[in-house]
């Protein structure tokens, strides 16, 4: 199917999970993602799958373990405060080598919070609100388009690294209706003999995220893992960049805040001033490389995010002193202001021509 | 053409459908849309709105800080919302149930009587496809009349799809009282 349709975001990724051969997904009910359970208890009895409504948020994410140990293609969705629930089995998944997707449509926070858009578990996803030594691959869609498509990709990635995907989209991402053309199955398969499939005639299978013996069984374990993250780190990283070439300023904003940053840069070269957007698509992995190649040409960087400052630290750090990096945010559910993104990089300008004037 | 319009009114009075309506057929005919309900802790009778935007460009921000366009099919609508259109722009008031009416001198304010037009074919629940023929009347610019009338068919469910002849007489309505105004 190749055909427009308006659909919302929390919908649109509910249907390629379907499209990319999810059959099991469990779930617990929290605004602003109720799309997508209400979808998947529909769409899942039509094409023959399991959708479960769980007692916990817990008890979802170890119903999402159990099937990924089964070798099938297994999703939760929840939001903010839901996701810090599952914390303790996205450890058990990741220590486990489980492939899954996970969906965090987030709301402000912390704690309960409120239900508005906010990007505010940036850290969370990140560095990982489990825990140990562990990553996920975490993907940061900016349309409902993009949900559909990384949906998509983010099974892919899950069965070929053998590890948690996150999709991270804020609120409104999830809320939007757009057009959207769905996705086509990616066609890649993958084989799991790990899998607990019943042991009849061969060896039997164990996962499981204990290793007591020997001694050196966990730093093992952990140097293994930590090999698979620096191939994901050198492997996997998706950016979107719109008017760098020539930029003096440079905006660096995921989701939300990427479109509206989008619409500043629109607005401040119309009035001749050179911004550019830098959209990281992978959170985790940073595209450390391609920020730092375009960020380095820039006179400085302003870092736009719905909350008060986490993903700018990873700027920081890509661009470890060549570059001033500012910041501007909002939190709880609002969003950045057009006028005041156009308003800070306006005043960069000015600064920028008075240190002219003046040398 | 871009027009960022907002769309509000009590729950229940077809809010969410009037800006999905808009899109369908503006998408229908090769536009850029975008449609964003808000979800605050809306209670049943309290108020609604979506944020339509609707473009011959890709929409870079589907939030609207300062509406082109607001349809405010309530009291409470207008309150909140004619401080937020931009100068110049275009407010659209029920005046069937309106009691606070619009004053700003600096945008096009013009009053329908939707819910009785509405009540005219015998249902109070389609004050909004009133609106919506206003709007076409005075904004043709966004999307054709028959585009709209196309994409009834294909954002009303199944079930109710019978009540659409209705739909389109109290839209019409709409447009046949709407008459043009110059800009403000």
């Amino acid at each position: 199917m190749s055909e427009k349709v308006l659909m919302k975001g929390n919908e649109a990724l509910a249907e390629a999970a379907v499209i990319a051969g999810c059959r099991h997904y469990f779930a617990y009910p929290i605004t602003p993602q109720n799309e997508i359970p209400a979808y998947m208890s529909r769409r899942m009895p039509e094409v023959g799958g399991t959708f479960l409504q769980a007692e916990s948020e817990l008890a979802a994410i170890s119903m999402v373990l159990g099937a990924a140990a089964g070798g099938v293609r297994a999703m939760t969705s929840s939001s903010s405060p839901g996701i810090s629930l599952k914390q303790e089995g996205i450890s058990y998944i990741a220590g486990s080598e489980l492939p899954c997707v996970l969906v965090n449509i987030m709301r402000g926070g912390p704690g309960l919070g409120a239900i508005a858009g906010a990007q505010g578990d940036y850290f969370q996803a990140t560095r990982g609100g489990g825990n140990g030594d562990y990553r996920t691959i975490v993907l940061a869609p900016g349309s409902a388009q993009e949900l559909a498509d990384f949906t998509i990709e983010a099974f892919d990635l899950a069965d070929e690294y053998r590890m948690p995907v996150m999709i991270l989209a804020d609120g409104y991402i999830g809320q939007m209706s757009e057009p959207v053309v769905l996705p086509k199955p990616s066609g890649k398969s993958f084989e799991k003999p790990w899998a607990l499939t019943g042991a009849k005639g061969r060896k039997k299978n164990i996962i499981c995220s204990m290793k007591l013996i020997p001694d050196t069984a966990l730093e093992e374990h952990n140097l293994r893992l930590q090999e698979k993250y620096d191939l994901i780190t050198e492997k996997v990283h998706r950016v979107d960049t719109y008017m760098t070439d020539d930029a003096d300023w440079l905006v660096v904003a995921y989701g939300t805040s990427a479109r509206i940053a989008r619409k500043a840069v629109d607005r401040l070269r119309g009035e001749g001033i050179k911004a550019g957007l830098f959209r990281p698509l992978t959170l985790w992995p940073f595209p450390e490389k391609e920020l730092f190649e375009v960020g380095s040409k820039v006179q400085k960087i302003l870092t736009v995010e719905m909350s008060l400052g986490q993903m700018v630290e990873d700027v920081k750090l890509t661009m470890n002193g060549e570059v001033e990096v500012d910041f501007h945010g909002r939190a709880g559910g609002a969003v950045p202001a057009l006028d005041d993104i156009i308003e800070r990089i306006n005043g960069y300008e000015r600064e920028n021509h008075t240190h002219v004037q003046a040398s | 053409m871009t027009e960022e319009l907002i769309i509000a009114g009590f729950g229940g009075q077809g809010v969410l459908l009037t800006g999905k309506l808009l899109c369908v057929a503006a998408m229908r005919q090769g536009k850029q849309v975008s449609h964003i309900p808000s979800y605050g802790a809306e209670m049943r009778g309290g108020t609604a709105n979506c944020s339509v935007v609707i473009s011959d460009e890709e929409i870079a921000s589907p939030v609207i800080e300062k509406p082109s366009i607001v349809i405010a099919l309530n009291g409470p609508s207008v309150a909140k919302f004619e401080p937020r259109v931009r100068p110049g722009g275009l407010l659209i008031w029920n005046s069937s149930l309106v009691k606070n009416p619009p004053t700003r001198k600096d945008l096009v304010l013009v009053s329908l009587d939707a819910t009785d037009l509405s009540l005219s074919e015998g249902t109070e629940r389609a004050a909004n496809m009133a609106a919506i023929g206003a709007l076409l009347k005075l904004k043709p610019g966004i999307v054709s009349v028959d585009a709209v009338e196309a994409a009834l068919d294909e954002v009303i469910s199944a079930r109710n799809r019978k009540h659409n002849p209705v739909n389109l007489r109290i839209l019409h309505a709409g447009f046949e009282k709407t008459h043009k105004v110059d800009a403000a």
